[in-house]
């Protein structure tokens, strides 16, 4: 089990703590509430980590992590293999609970909630954040089934038809599937069952859409039809996606976050000066390809 | 090297070397013996099963009495003193055994199997394996003697009368008897569902109850009918524990009146074990009649078989 030691010399929550996002985390059987929106000209990050080490066993995989990811972009986190890309949007679902050796210190904000809080439920937090894999996994049940299962085990109410419709029309699948709704979702081809995996994700209306490599099993068409359908989910959504092709977050991203060696985040920012104009040497030698 | 010998070297025939051809030749044979020998248990099985039938008697050169199919088969009467064979009264003790011993062995291994999976650390897993590997390893026939001295005594004050062999605690002992068969073959097909969809199952905020119910059983359901299947083909061809526990007297019970089982049956296993080991004498219709429930079970557990093989190859797992 992870030892999710707060951090002692700042209180819970941080500075943005808000009553009803607290509770919408610890609760485990939480109605689909709208988000509390908060649009302005300069809105609170829906996700804020400060001095996150991450560590499995004795190796460090994070160190001293600082970020604001922004509300409803693209946020592309790039880097080198090993770099702790994957084991950081790990964090913010707590998927990393489900290895023994992992252990977490530091603050990771969902909304001004640390999800790191010892009265954080993973499962409630899971539900508000939605996840899509590297490999497509859709579960061996029919495609209606697939998308309806978060409604079903969060009891949402509501016309689950009309939603399952709605999710995959919104994950550009529906025109593909329609006639289909009852047969398996394991006989999609991959890009299809990708975009049935984002119709899954998107159904319960989570706060967050988590994206681990999503393009990297696919072929180059399937591809760029997930990579348009990013861009396309960032208008509703808060998007932040794990990947190792520079030139797919050159394409789809607003902020690019910058992993290196050892765990650091070493460079954030506008995607645009991260690949025109980046600060740090290191950051220019990686994308241009001299180094990772 | 010169060209000639490269050639030779080519040219040179390993497979027909002696040694190769003598494992070969060794080979073969365990093979052949090995089929051979259950051609000719079969062969055995269905010629002495012939010569009690009226039917096909004639045919395998036996003369004297017989029985015929129809009346074996429907039967409800099995006094073989008595020339009654109605393989029925033993056919429903068996399959009292069948759905007694698999109301408790396939909920229980089923469990078994989840928790083994699902939520046992490998520490615990490491100690609960071997231990279910053991409950397998234990000879029959202690099954048998804890029936009678263990269970029926400890059904006692819920049953009041219950008579020290009775099939309730045949099919008690018949089912912890195949709860590792049921446990083990079903965790080896919920290991094998892809970690990528309990990941799919958590990261949609689902409970490790709801994944191992939703995602992990549906998954592996092949697996876990297969083991049914293979569970109850035990269950009907266990034959030291009910024919010490189940007491011997062949009657016709009705296997879905929950009552019927404080009562004594025979099961068919049960029943050819009683005829050999009694007085019957070689050559006559009892003693014939060995071999006709013995077609008769070979046939139900046959069916099985193919049943389990079908059951595997349909609901093939598909992730």
């Amino acid at each position: 089990m992870s030892d999710n030691t707060p951090q002692t010399d700042e209180p819970a929550g941080g500075e943005t703590a808000d009553p009803t996002n607290d509770d919408m985390l610890v609760e485990t059987d939480v109605a689909a509430a709208t988000s509390g929106s908060t649009a302005g000209a300069t809105p609170d990050p829906v996700i804020r980590s400060r001095d996150l080490d991450v560590f499995y066993g004795e190796e460090q995989a994070l160190d001293s992590i600082d970020i604001d990811i922004p509300e409803n972009r693209v946020t592309a986190i790039i880097g080198p293999s090993g770099c702790g890309k994957s084991t950081f949007l790990r964090c913010i679902n707590r998927m990393n609970d489900r290895i023994d050796a992992c252990r977490v210190t530091g603050e990771l904000s969902l909304r001004g909630k640390n999800v790191y809080d010892d009265d954080v439920d993973p499962v409630a937090l899971r539900r508000r954040v939605g996840m899509v894999f590297q490999e497509p996994n859709p579960f061996p049940k029919s495609i209606y089934d697939n998308v309806a299962y978060g409604l079903e085990i969060q009891n949402i109410e509501g016309d689950h038809d009309e939603i399952v419709e709605q999710s995959l029309k919104r994950a550009a699948l529906w025109d593909e599937v329609s006639h289909q709704l009852d047969s398996s979702g394991l006989e999609l081809s991959g890009g299809q069952q990708q975009r049935l995996c984002i119709a899954r994700a998107i159904a319960p209306d989570p706060e967050v859409l988590l994206m681990d490599e999503p393009a990297s099993a696919l072929d180059p068409v399937a591809t760029s039809q997930v990579e348009d359908l990013i861009e396309e989910l960032a208008e509703d959504y808060t998007v932040v996606i794990v990947t190792h092709n520079m030139q797919q977050a050159a394409r789809i991203s607003d902020k690019t976050a910058v992993f290196l060696t050892g765990g650091e985040l070493v460079e954030f920012g506008d995607t645009d000066q991260i690949f025109e104009n980046p600060e740090h040497q290191r950051v220019e030698d990686y994308i241009t390809g001299k180094f990772g | 090297m010169s060209g000639d010998s490269l050639a030779d070297d080519l040219t040179r025939r390993t497979q027909n070397a002696p040694p190769e051809l003598l494992s070969r030749t060794f080979f073969f044979v365990c093979a052949a013996l090995s089929i051979a020998t259950t051609i000719g248990l079969i062969l055995l099985l269905t010629t002495e099963a012939a010569k009690f039938f009226t039917f096909s008697a004639p045919l395998v050169g036996v003369e004297g009495e017989t029985a015929t199919v129809v009346e074996f088969l429907t039967g409800t009467e099995w006094q073989p003193t008595g020339g009654e064979f109605g393989v029925l009264a033993l056919v429903t003790a068996t399959l009292m055994v069948m759905i007694g011993s698999s109301l408790i062995a396939l909920p229980l291994g089923v469990g078994t199997a989840i928790y083994l999976s699902e939520y046992a650390s490998p520490r615990v897993r490491s100690l609960l394996k071997p231990g279910l590997e053991i409950l397998a390893g234990i000879p029959t026939v202690v099954y048998g003697f804890f029936a009678i001295i263990y269970i029926t005594p400890m059904l006692r004050p819920f049953i009041p009368g219950l008579g020290t062999f009775n099939m309730l605690s045949a099919c008690i002992v018949v089912g912890i008897m195949i709860i590792p068969m049921v446990a083990s073959i079903s965790e080896d097909a919920m290991s094998a569902v892809p970690e990528s969809l309990r990941q799919a199952g958590y990261g949609m905020g689902a409970t490790k109850f709801e994944v191992s119910t939703d995602i992990v059983v549906p998954s592996a359901l092949s697996g876990i009918f297969s083991s049914f299947i293979l569970a109850l083909s035990r269950a009907i061809g266990e034959t030291m524990a009910v024919t010490i526990a189940a007491g011997s007297t062949a009657q016709f019970l009705n296997p879905l009146n929950p009552a019927t089982y404080t009562e004594r049956a025979l099961p068919m296993t049960a029943a050819m074990i009683k005829l050999i080991g009694g007085d019957v004498t070689g050559g006559g219709l009892a003693y014939r009649s060995v071999f006709a429930i013995g077609i008769t079970l070979f046939v139900i557990t046959l069916a099985m078989n193919v049943i389990s093989d079908y059951v595997a190859q349909r609901y093939q797992e598909e992730y």
